[in-house]
């Protein structure tokens, strides 16, 4: 780790946006389970529990003008950049103010003003898109990054290689981050996939690969600091393999039943948000009452989103046919 | 400028001028640059502009049109080529997926400027995987302008249109008119979307052509006024939007309709036609509507077949006959 990077790991300046981004996927994602419980969520829904700190530490690095993409796992990185948990909460319930005005849902959030430039729920499709927009921004030398979640599973799909091919060949300023929780819906990775580092596929792309603890908030955040700044500085594409679980089934129907006895314990014990918190202990720079106020202030705000949401009109039937062409 | 050009120059022409015009544009395919072109229809663009803004990519269709679509997200025009229409298959997905429904999903946060242009049609030989009229697969597609040029003019002005339009369009250039000669106004007013042209009038029976069939319905109309039958000629040059205003005006005088499609009937765009008239026009005919599509089968190769395959003048004349036993 260079030195830079060594110093921001302090994490001081910016260890409250981290934990409140965490907080607030975490909560969103509670209040989504009980209203797709409760019937309110229209066709699934996928949860990212679990995974809060991959997104929370690579979306941390955006700047404005970079763009996002990600996948119909997507409520946590697209909140990561900054979306409103009303328009969030709103477009799932398929109301007018939603971030899409209901006619995306759970797996479509998109919320341009925060550089999230679309959740997509073709596996794999998003990169191709993704490095389009790293293309973009090479060409109109803006400075920009583009950066996209991908899951394990998806680096089988042909999408995924020609886009890393393509980003490797006209050296593209995009990042990729394989979350990969290993489990493409309810295959384990090692039946579907005959190597077991999938970073090791950087390598025929001739695009740097690096390997991050992706349930350790800080280490994503600078692993992928480091590749934002190769990427804006003409130094091309890297491959992050960001190591994680989640603890939901793949979808609001799927028990996980094909989970081994302890696995998910296990991961649970490693918890993001919980290890993000003792780390702030150890290092004395917030103690559990001041962590706790944070978890209280956050829910607070995803209660008040959540209400807000459910006040929101619903959209008007001419919606319908706006907005496809013309 | 007035110059006499092939439909193949005029391709070359209109993304020239279109390149000229403004700077957020930029051409990218295979072999498009270096080699000018698969049909040597983009010849000197890469010399005139420069490798930054004409590109050859990697032969990876869904990268191609991908990264069409995120450059356009960051901020450029972008004109994409597919080499033959037949490869809509292998990236169909970013075409029907993404393309199309992007500013849909998003509620308008998102528009696609891109130009999608592919050589179409049989005719020439190649074979039952490069000759395919693949205009038919995007027909359902809403999301997507569809045009389908029959002459050099009418080719450099819809690319014109294409490129300067906020919305994705699908441009498909026949490859047995490459060779055919026009007059080429540069300074013409942009062509509107959808908007057909008369080709030929005449009060017996209006004939609906695209591309190949237009010339060909053009050929039996020449045949035909020796008898004393004279044939109204519509080219649509877009299928999407259709418009169904020019062939409802001509049928007013003809009552009569002939649409002839290159391909097969089922799922096209010619039955379509029929039935919406039929539907909302039946008053209007005083024979049944006929259709005239290639058979059910895939594009042979041997001359003699594929000469079989493709519908003719003389059946087009036969056609017209028919219709006016009634
Ligand atoms: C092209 C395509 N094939 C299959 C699916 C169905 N599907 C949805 S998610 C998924 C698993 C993807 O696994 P992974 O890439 O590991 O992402 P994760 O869901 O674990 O985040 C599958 C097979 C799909 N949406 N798109
Ligand atoms: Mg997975």
């Amino acid at each position: 780790m260079t030195a830079v990077y060594e110093a921001q790991a302090r994490c001081e300046d910016i260890w409250e946006t981290l934990l409140d981004s965490m907080l607030r996927i975490r909560y969103f994602e509670n209040e989504v389970k009980a209203l797709f419980g409760s019937g309110l969520v229209r066709g699934s829904t996928h949860l990212c529990q679990g995974q809060e700190a991959t997104v929370v530490g690579a979306c941390s690095r955006l700047r404005p003008g970079d763009m996002m993409a990600s996948t119909y796992r997507g409520h946590g990185a697209v909140l990561a950049t900054g979306a409103s948990p009303t328009a969030a909460f709103a477009e799932i319930l398929g109301r007018d103010p939603g971030l899409c005005g209901g006619k995306g849902g759970s797996m479509h959030f998109t919320d341009l003003t925060h550089g999230a430039i679309g959740s997509n729920a073709i596996v794999g499709a998003h990169l191709p898109i993704a490095v389009g927009a790293a293309f973009g921004a090479q060409h109109l030398k803006s400075g920009a990054v583009s950066l996209a979640f991908t899951g394990d599973g998806s680096t089988n799909i042909g999408a995924f290689h020609e886009a890393l091919n393509l980003a490797g060949i006209w050296k593209l300023p995009v990042v990729i981050v394989i979350e990969n929780n290993h489990y493409g819906e309810y295959s384990p990775l090692a039946a579907t996939t005959p190597i077991s580092a999938l970073v090791d596929r950087a390598k025929s792309y001739g695009i740097r690969g690096e390997v991050v603890d992706g349930n350790d908030v800080l280490a994503v955040r600078n692993v992928v600091g480091e590749a934002f700044d190769r990427a804006r500085d003409g130094n091309g594409p890297t491959l992050i393999e960001a190591d994680t679980y989640r603890f939901e089934g793949h979808s609001r129907s799927d028990p996980g039943k094909y989970r081994p006895p302890g696995e998910l314990e296990s991961w649970l014990a490693r918890d993001p948000i919980e290890r993000f918190a003792d780390l702030l202990k150890e290092r004395e720079i917030a103690g559990t009452e001041i962590v706790e106020a944070h978890r209280q202030q956050v829910g607070a705000e995803i209660a008040a989103a959540l209400q807000a949401a459910k006040a929101a009109p619903e959209p008007q039937p001419e919606r319908l046919y706006e907005d496809v062409i013309g | 400028m007035i110059r006499e050009l092939t439909y193949r120059e005029a391709i070359a022409s209109a993304i020239g001028d279109e390149l000229e015009a403004d700077p957020r544009t930029v051409f990218f395919g295979e072999d498009v640059g270096a080699a000018g072109g698969a049909f040597k229809s983009t010849v000197g663009l890469l010399e005139r502009f420069g490798g930054e803004r004409v590109r050859d990519t990697p032969i990876s269709e869904q990268a191609i049109v991908g990264a069409a679509i995120g450059a356009a997200i960051a901020g450029l025009r972008p004109i994409a080529e597919i080499m033959f229409a037949d490869f809509v298959g292998v990236c169909f997905d970013q075409i029907v997926n993404q393309l199309a429904k992007y500013r849909y999903m998003t509620a308008g946060q998102v528009r696609l400027p891109v130009t999608l242009r592919m050589a179409n049609g049989a005719g020439a030989g190649f074979g039952a995987q490069h000759s395919q009229a693949a205009e038919n697969w995007l027909i359902n597609v809403p999301g997507l302008y569809l045009a389908t040029p029959a002459t050099a003019e009418d080719t450099y002005r819809i690319l014109r249109t294409a490129v300067q339009c906020d919305d994705p369009v699908v441009v498909f250039e026949h490859k047995n008119l490459f060779g055919l000669k026009g007059t080429i106004d540069s300074t013409a007013p942009v062509l509107p979307v959808g908007k057909a042209d008369v080709v030929r009038s005449g009060e017996h029976v209006t004939v609906v052509a695209t591309q190949q069939m237009r010339h060909r319905a053009v050929e039996a109309a020449e045949e035909l006024a020796a008898e004393g039958i004279h044939i109204e000629v519509i080219d649509p040059r877009w299928l999407t939007p259709f418009d169904d205003a020019a062939v409802v005006a001509s049928l007013q005088k003809t009552s009569r309709l002939l649409v002839v499609q290159e391909g097969p009937a089922p799922g096209g765009w010619a039955g379509a036609l029929v039935a919406r008239l039929c539907a909302h026009h039946f008053e209007l005919f005083d024979a049944p509507p006929r259709l005239l599509t290639s058979p059910f089968t895939p594009v042979p190769y041997s001359g003699v077949l594929e000469d079989a395959w493709l519908p003719s003048a003389p059946d087009v004349a036969d056609c017209c006959r028919e219709l006016l036993k009634y």
